[in-house]
């Protein structure tokens, strides 16, 4: 049996180890990115490649040395780097002499040949195509679940009676998703874990300011990546809405793109008319979305050199100035302390909550006009 | 009045501006360029431009900046493709929307989107689009764009032989008469490839005058536009070709020259914070390990403007290339 790792980000990899199980593949389960994993990251990659292609490099390299043959991956059309990652990685790889093969799946719309073409490098076990179609179909059932919990998560955390009970929840329930392997088990499993989590004893008078989540997939998803973000500023009373979760993503790549990605890049196109890669074009747009929907300020995430993240942190200057929508930009890197984040969020948070008290408030001024 | 045109001498520069020059010349249109780099054009860009961004975009704010109060218009056209295959790195896809909202009360930009996949002659049309934009006629344009066309050949066949673009791009800018590197008689001792992106390699001031530097010398130094690519020689080299223009040809021409080997060095520079280098220098680096005959070096370059390093590792680098020579 091929053993096979793929990256990790956030809780889909309880799907993607199913789904390649079933497959009849030894899986190697990428461990939760750690200091570890960054050691080996910062060593092998070039030194302004972007966060994530050094944590992957960590975490292939660790892969690596718990036995993985096969990595299986995502490219991309560019002109974002992360489309070049699968043959950048196996080059540094083989050049540090682990003897390792990547599989990268690209856009099945654009390459379907191709795309069969990996599926059935991945299927030692040679299910047929209707098996195959089954797993697959399984394990994105599991994939929408994982999505919807993480979300609802989201909205009950700044309401919490109790601080911290979410999480703790939620890190309870997304097992029981795990140990979930039909159709039907799966569906039980997640209307379960919803209505647990619904369970939890809320505030539902607190006053709750909304905050949206944009930029690079990556960081976005991998809560270690981006020290947690989402759930420090749910502690801080905050609800957040991210714009990206991986199954709207996987529905943009492989089958038709999602109406709200469409609704984005239309909103984006005054600012920034062409698809720069990347998520550049979502970030403009989603936070011109935001700033119609009334919420009260958005957050950017990239990694630390994310070349259309830095394009889209400069037209937001503008985004931010025409909407009167406050905009906090974090670019990621290497650097694990969470306080001077902490502060930062901490400092965001009150000005948005003045902002929110009196509508003529400045942003620039830091005081009412 | 004429209108007055503001042509940023940076990044796209290097390559079109010999074409943009015939073209605008012959639309009657004054062409107001910002010069060469400078302590404190770069400063201001610095200044303005969003901290995380690579060093060229910062030049390119700060000569954006110098035009601010000078011309009508500023040309920051959005070129995406030219050959159908490869793209431009995102930050010059997003360059003009970059200027606008990154910078205050800028003229309006002419920001005419230029990209060879969208059908037949959809350059002309895009140069036809940048021509009415300043009110011309349309033959007049169409008569201007076949000229300059023809002018930007002739210069691709300059560089070919040996020429630099700054050398050339002097000449239109009034300067003196390019003249062909020509080495009859006294031999140069050795040859370096210095391999980058042209506004960088080209740029005096950015890159602390490496090429001159190394012309004192009396080294011949190649960079990627005098380099004419065999195909043969690429195949096979990596699975996926690299997405940017600038960056796919930089990194065949280090294949090549792996492959060729008849230089004597190769020096990759590549400017601090460029992301798609992070990329193209390991992989070069990954194959000079297995030419182990071409030393090979990689100079990052920021806005230092001390240029003491960069002229001790070049000397120390040449020392090395020279000992090795002498050894053989």
């Amino acid at each position: 049996m091929p053993k096979v790792t793929f990256p990790h980000m956030g809780e889909s990899w309880r799907a993607f180890k199913m789904l390649l199980n079933d497959l009849g593949n030894e899986v190697i389960v990428p461990e939760k990115p750690n200091k570890r994993t960054l050691d080996f990251g910062v060593r092998y990659s070039p030194e302004f490649a972007c966060l994530p292609l050094k944590i992957l490099m960590g975490s292939y390299m660790e892969a690596c040395l718990n036995g993985a043959e096969i990595i299986v991956t995502s490219g991309g059309s560019g002109p974002c780097r992360a489309g070049l990652y699968g043959q950048v990685h196996k080059k540094i790889l083989n050049a540090v002499g682990q003897d390792i093969d990547v599989i990268v799946f690209e856009s099945p719309r654009a390459h379907p040949i191709d795309f069969l073409r990996n599926i059935k490098k991945l299927n030692p076990g040679r299910l047929s195509y209707l098996s195959v179609y089954d797993c697959v179909t399984r394990s994105w059932e599991k994939l929408k679940y994982l999505d919807r919990v993480e979300k609802l998560t989201h909205s009950l955390r700044p309401i919490e009676l109790e601080k911290g009970n979410t999480s703790k929840i939620y890190q309870k329930v997304i097992k029981w998703l795990d140990d979930a392997h039909s159709l039907e088990e799966i569906k039980r499993a997640g209307k379960a874990a919803l209505e647990e989590l619904l369970l939890i004893p809320r505030d539902l008078g607190r006053n709750v300011v909304k905050i949206g989540i944009v930029g690079e997939i990556f960081v976005l998803l991998e809560p270690s990546c981006n020290l947690d973000v989402e759930e420090t500023l749910g502690h801080l009373g905050v609800e957040v809405h991210r714009s990206i979760f991986l199954t709207d993503w996987t529905r943009d790549n492989s089958n038709r793109t999602t109406q709200e990605t469409l609704t984005a890049l239309e909103a984006a196109k005054p600012y920034l008319p062409t698809p720069i890669g990347g998520h550049g074009q979502e970030t403009v747009g989603h936070t011109v979305l935001y700033a119609n929907k009334g919420y009260d300020g958005v957050i950017q995430l990239a990694p630390f050199t994310c070349i259309p993240e830095i394009v889209a942190k400069t037209v937001l200057n503008g985004v931010s100035k025409i909407h009167n929508i406050p905009v906090l930009t974090f670019f990621l890197d290497e650097q694990t302390g969470k306080a001077g984040m902490v502060t930062r969020l901490e400092a965001f948070v009150d000005l948005v909550n003045r902002k929110r008290t009196n509508d003529n408030y400045d942003l620039k001024l830091g005081m009412a006009t | 009045m004429k209108i007055r045109l503001g042509i940023p001498s940076s990044l796209f520069y290097y390559v079109y501006y010999p074409m943009w020059h015939v073209f605008f010349e012959e639309l009657g249109v004054e062409i107001v360029l910002s010069g060469q780099t400078t302590k404190t054009l770069l400063d201001k860009g610095v200044k303005e431009a969003v901290a995380d961004a690579c060093v060229p975009i910062k030049v390119y704010f700060g000569h954006a900046l110098s035009l601010k109060q000078k011309v009508d218009f500023l040309f920051i056209p959005r070129i995406i493709s030219v050959n159908n295959q490869t793209i431009y790195c995102p930050k010059f896809l997003g360059l003009p929307d970059m200027i606008r909202h990154g910078l205050s009360d800028m003229p309006p930009i002419i920001d005419v989107e230029i990209d060879s996949r969208k059908g037949w002659f959809s350059l002309l049309k895009a140069y036809i689009k940048i021509g009415r934009r300043l009110n011309k006629n349309k033959l007049r344009i169409i008569f201007a764009y076949l000229k300059s066309k023809k002018a930007h050949k002739y210069y691709l066949s300059l560089l070919k032989k040996g020429l630099h673009p700054s050398q050339y791009i002097e000449h239109l800018n009034g300067g003196m008469e390019p003249v062909l590197p020509s080495y009859d008689g006294n031999k140069p001792d050795f040859v370096f490839a210095v391999l980058g992106y042209p506004y960088e390699v080209h740029d005096y001031y950015i890159s602390s005058g490496l090429v001159s530097k190394l012309k004192e010398m009396g080294v011949k130094v190649i960079t990627i536009e005098n380099i004419a690519l065999k195909k043969s020689s690429l195949s096979g080299k990596l699975e996926k070709r690299m997405f940017w223009t600038f960056s796919d040809t930089v990194l065949n021409s280090a294949y090549y020259l792996f492959e060729e080997n008849n230089i004597d060095g190769i020096i990759h520079l590549t400017a601090f914070g460029c992301g798609p280098d992070s990329m193209v220098d390991t992989l070069m680096e990954i194959a000079s390990r297995d030419h182990p005959e071409i030393p090979y070096m990689s100079i990052t370059i920021d806005e230092h403007t001390g240029d003491a390093g960069i002229a001790t590792r070049l000397e120390a680098f040449y020392d090395m290339v020279k000992r090795k020579k002498e050894a053989i």
